[in-house]
């Protein structure tokens, strides 16, 4: 897309500009560059000289098991909270969106947890389900489970996936609304006269329409899990019990701070900003075949 | 005021598109000039180079005695009514009228009178205090119209200004334009595709057509004698009639062995050579007879009220008749059609061009 | 809905109550143990009505310090503010300008210089985050507002959404403002900024939301606990050793630190939906 009128003169606009890109660069490029860089380097043990090592630091990541560990428990926790936050979403906004009254208040009353911040959603959540003074965990032991997330990996991981579902339900439940108040009611009119019942309705004419929304929040709910639930995490688990829910992103930050593994931290770095750029591109691809379509 | 001057005027968009090709045209001070043609002519193209919204790629533009190709919009002393109005959303009515006039330091209270006087002129001083968006269309297209009055340019150009309103607003306005523009007496230059704006409108009718400029001329003189196809087939509704023929001799021709008079036709055409026959649905004679007539196979009828359109082939192509309600039976399958020679259109077949007398 | 059935609408309405009382319910607990004294809440048997100690812990969260040297609530309170006016503001003044030259400009490199924003949009801070931190030390950032607040600047969203909005705006303003003899200046401020103004409110609710909220960023940075964001030091207030862990302060700064993006979502639904939405386009 292209304006036709345009205003004359270059010096102006780079003025402008200038502001943006010297963030941009400094903040955002320079970094990028030192990771993918200092992912090729091995500093000392005292941290005042380093070598090249050439790709020394991946091999020796993926030899670790925490590493492949870090990866399954990343792929576990996106896929449970994409599944229960898309689910439980997709369910309110199909009820919200039929023709209630106080549709309204019940959009405002679901979507305020979006501005709560991950490490607060994570600390209501413990509070909640604290092995000792959690409301919810006498429930819990009174049928004979011994929950206890600060020692049992599944039950930390429960615990992640709640906290995380919880936050990530309001967004959700925003865009299939959305999505949902977009599909032309005639559509939807035509399909109950061709004698298609309300359930049918939903799997047959709406869930295909809606397709697009699903995709790009799937895409968006296992990006959101890779980077934003970093707080949900650090305030739950700290990534442990022993390390067991230690995500990806968790991982450099762990490496690179608790252990001084800069390099290795570095290589982990560039692998997440590959995922994240095949995710992206996954998602414009997909995107632009629904514009042609 | 003043006039302006086109002077082999091109445009050419990146990628060597030749949106307009040297047109070279004279619009005299104080007159109604109305640019016409189909979308993608390059009419607005034009329009827009003589405002100084799209650089000019060749030829020169005089505003009066001034060369403008260099010179911003703002200081080319004209002002412009856009399609969709173009009122800044944000301001009021009277702060859209005072704007232009605000930024070139015009004294507050000169200010206040040409916008009352302005908004009196087009009967909008009730809605100064609104904004665009609490308007009407039409009370949007006066705005429009009160912007350009309020600055006193020496040319108005109207860039399809009466598209966006419903058919019987757009007479209305097109009146009123017709009549501010008289008693202002600007230079104003005017782009539509619609053929009656443009006959109605203007004092001079410029036929444009893939960049170029087909034919200018008065409306009446654009109607009885179009210089090319293009412009017999644009100008007029139903569009004139088009059949293939041949020459039979000086004052002559054969359509499908029917052979007509024709008064103004080239002379020293070879006899036997392939023409072009024009007729307008409303110059021939449904039920006459004569010397110069043809025969027309009706395929089905259009009543229009006041008139009918006998729709049907002559000769095997399309024909178009259109008689007055009541002259003939509606289901009249066969006609014949009576052609005074003065009323007939020869072009060439591979130039378009009018075959008539030099 | 097509159908009118009372059944199916009165399965609706339990339906989204019984999401909201979900949704509700953890911070509806937060809120409860704000209002007890720390032994109730420590003996697992908080009651689920309001107590009454908030008029002691609130006061006490806010304005005094603690065990473990934690610093009053009222000061984390007000750094997180500067760092999300900050982000926010900030993001609005770089994306509007750097999106008013790459929509009315033709200049040199345009696409280029769209393109290194637009790439920004694929990378969260988490992916660069050691060397970010060594770029703002080495600046002598670490500890400042400017350097909690710069890397979360650089980010392509505002442009784009300001680059989308410019595009909506119909050509013919442009050329009207240019007859009426306004220059890129004029245009910006008479034209460009009044109608910009939803926008740039939808872009500051969900900036601000986004810069309230950061929790690595600040995490890694800021190391005098004067320097907290409220969102750091709640966390830090709970420590792995239960005994000392002050929940009912921790609740108390959990509900303050939830208070301001929470009001702003609630009273300025409109432009929160409009920035979320049109940001993720």
């Amino acid at each position: 897309m292209e304006k036709r009128a345009h205003i004359s003169g270059w010096t102006l606009p780079l003025l402008l500009i200038l502001p943006q890109m010297a963030i941009t660069v400094i903040f955002f490029y320079w970094p990028a560059s030192q990771a993918i860089w200092q992912s090729f380097l091995r500093e000392d043990a005292f941290g005042l000289a380093s070598e090249f090592v050439g790709f020394e630091n991946y091999v020796s990541l993926f030899e670790q098991p925490e590493y492949y560990r870090a990866m399954t428990t990343t792929a576990i926790f996106s896929s449970l909270v994409a599944f229960f936050s898309l689910g439980c979403a997709l369910l309110l906004a199909t009820q919200a969106d039929k023709n209630i009254r106080g549709g309204h208040v019940f959009k405002t009353l679901l979507i305020w947890p979006y501005a709560v911040a991950p490490a607060i959603a994570g600390v209501l959540w413990i509070f909640m389900f604290h092995p000792t003074l959690g409301t919810l965990s006498k429930p819990i032991k009174a049928v004979g489970i011994d929950w206890n997330p600060m020692l049992n990996a599944n039950h930390a991981m429960t615990l992640l996936v709640l906290s995380a579902t919880w936050k990530q339900i309001s967004y959700n439940f925003l865009f299939f609304l959305a999505g949902l108040q977009a599909i032309p009611k005639s559509v939807i009119e035509a399909a109950a006269i061709d004698g298609a019942g309300p359930l049918r309705r939903f799997w047959t004419v709406i869930f295909p329409l809606l397709s697009p929304t699903t995709f790009f929040l799937l895409v968006v709910n296992i990006v959101y899990v890779f980077f934003d639930t970093f707080g949900i995490i650090d305030a739950v688990t700290g990534g442990g019990p022993a390390g067991q829910t230690t995500t990806l992103v968790y991982k450099v930050y762990a490496d690179g701070r608790l252990g001084g593994d800069l390099g290795g931290s570095a290589a982990q770095s560039v692998i997440l900003m590959i995922i994240v750029i095949a995710l992206t591109a996954i998602q414009f691809r997909y995107v632009e075949r629904k514009v042609q379509y | 005021m003043a006039g302006v001057t086109l002077d082999t005027v091109r445009k050419v968009y990146a990628g060597n598109v030749e949106a307009v090709k040297g047109v070279s045209l004279g619009i005299e001070d104080g007159s109604f000039c109305v640019l016409v043609g189909p979308s993608g002519c390059g009419k607005s193209t034009l329009l827009r180079m003589i405002a100084g919204l799209e650089t000019i790629s060749g030829g020169e533009v005089k505003i009066g005695d001034r060369i403008v190709n260099q010179v911003e919009p703002a200081d080319r002393d004209i002002a412009m009514v856009f399609q969709n109005y173009a009122l800044y959303p944000h301001m009021s009515v009277y702060d859209n009228m005072a704007y232009g006039l605000k930024n070139r330091g015009t004294p507050k209270d000169e200010i206040e009178k040409r916008v009352k006087e302005a908004a009196r002129i087009l009967a909008i001083e009730s809605f100064l205090a609104r904004k665009p968006r609490q308007l009407s269309g039409g009370q949007r297209q006066r705005v429009a119209m009160g912007r350009a009055i309020v600055r006193k340019p020496q040319v108005f150009l109207f860039d399809e200004p009466l598209s966006n309103l419903d058919a019987k607003l757009r007479v209305q306005m097109r009146v009123e334009i017709k009549r501010l523009q008289r008693a202002l007496g600007v230079t104003s230059i005017y782009v539509t595709h619609d053929q009656v704006e443009a006959m109605t409108l203007s004092d001079k009718l410029v036929v444009m057509s893939g960049g170029q400029i087909e034919q200018v001329g008065t409306p009446s003189e654009v109607y009885r004698r179009p210089e090319t196809r293009f412009v017999a087939t644009f100008i007029g509704s139903p569009p004139m009639n088009i059949l293939p023929g041949t020459v039979e001799a000086p004052g002559r021709v054969s359509i499908g062995g029917q052979s007509i008079a024709v008064t103004d036709m080239r002379e020293g055409l070879t006899p036997g050579s392939a023409i072009e026959v024009g007729l307008r649905p409303e110059d021939v004679q449904a039920g006459g007879t004569g010397t110069s007539s043809l025969s027309m196979d009706v395929d089905f009828v259009e009543e229009l009220g006041a008139t009918q359109l006998f729709h049907g082939k002559v000769a095997g192509a399309e024909f178009i008749v259109q008689a007055s309600t009541g002259q003939l039976p509606a289901d009249t399958r066969r006609l014949a059609l009576a052609v005074e020679p003065a009323n007939v259109h020869l072009f060439d077949p591979q130039t378009t061009k009018r075959l008539g007398r030099v | 809905m097509v159908e009118n059935r009372p059944f199916a609408q009165f399965m609706a309405y339990l339906t989204l109550a019984l999401g909201v009382v979900i949704v509700a319910f953890p911070v509806y607990l937060a809120i409860m143990a704000s209002t007890f004294d720390a032994a109730t809440i420590i003996n697992g048997n908080m009651p689920l009505v309001p107590g009454d100690q908030a008029a002691v812990n609130y006061p006490r969260a806010l304005f005094y310090g603690g065990v473990h040297a934690r610093e009053p609530v009222a000061g984390m309170m007000f750094n997180s503010m500067i760092m999300a006016l900050g982000i926010a503001i900030g993001k609005i003044l770089i994306s509007i300008l750097s999106a008013f030259a790459v929509v009315y400009f033709k200049f040199p490199f345009r696409k280029t210089a769209f393109w290194i924003i637009f790439i920004t949009l694929m990378l969260p801070v988490e992916v660069r985050i050691y060397p970010t931190y060594k770029i703002v030390a080495d600046l002598g950032l670490l500890d400042t507002y400017t350097g909690l607040v710069m890397p979360l600047i650089a980010s392509a969203t505002g442009t784009l959404l300001f680059r989308q909005f410019f595009m909506t705006i119909p050509d013919e303003l442009l050329e009207a403002s240019k007859i009426d003899g306004a220059g890129a200046f004029r245009f910006f401020k008479d034209t460009l900024l009044p109608l910009s103004m939803t926008t740039i409110a939808a872009l500051f609710v969900i900036q601000f939301i986004y810069g309230w909220n950061q929790y690595l960023w600040p995490l890694l940075i800021t190391t005098k606990s004067s320097m907290q964001t409220i969102v750091i030091g709640i966390k830090k207030m709970i420590t792995t050793t239960d005994a000392l862990t002050e929940w009912q302060i921790a609740m108390t700064t959990a509900v303050l630190a939830m208070l301001p993006p929470v009001l702003v979502v609630i009273f300025m639904q409109r432009l929160f939906v409009k920035g979320l939405v049109e940001t993720e386009k």
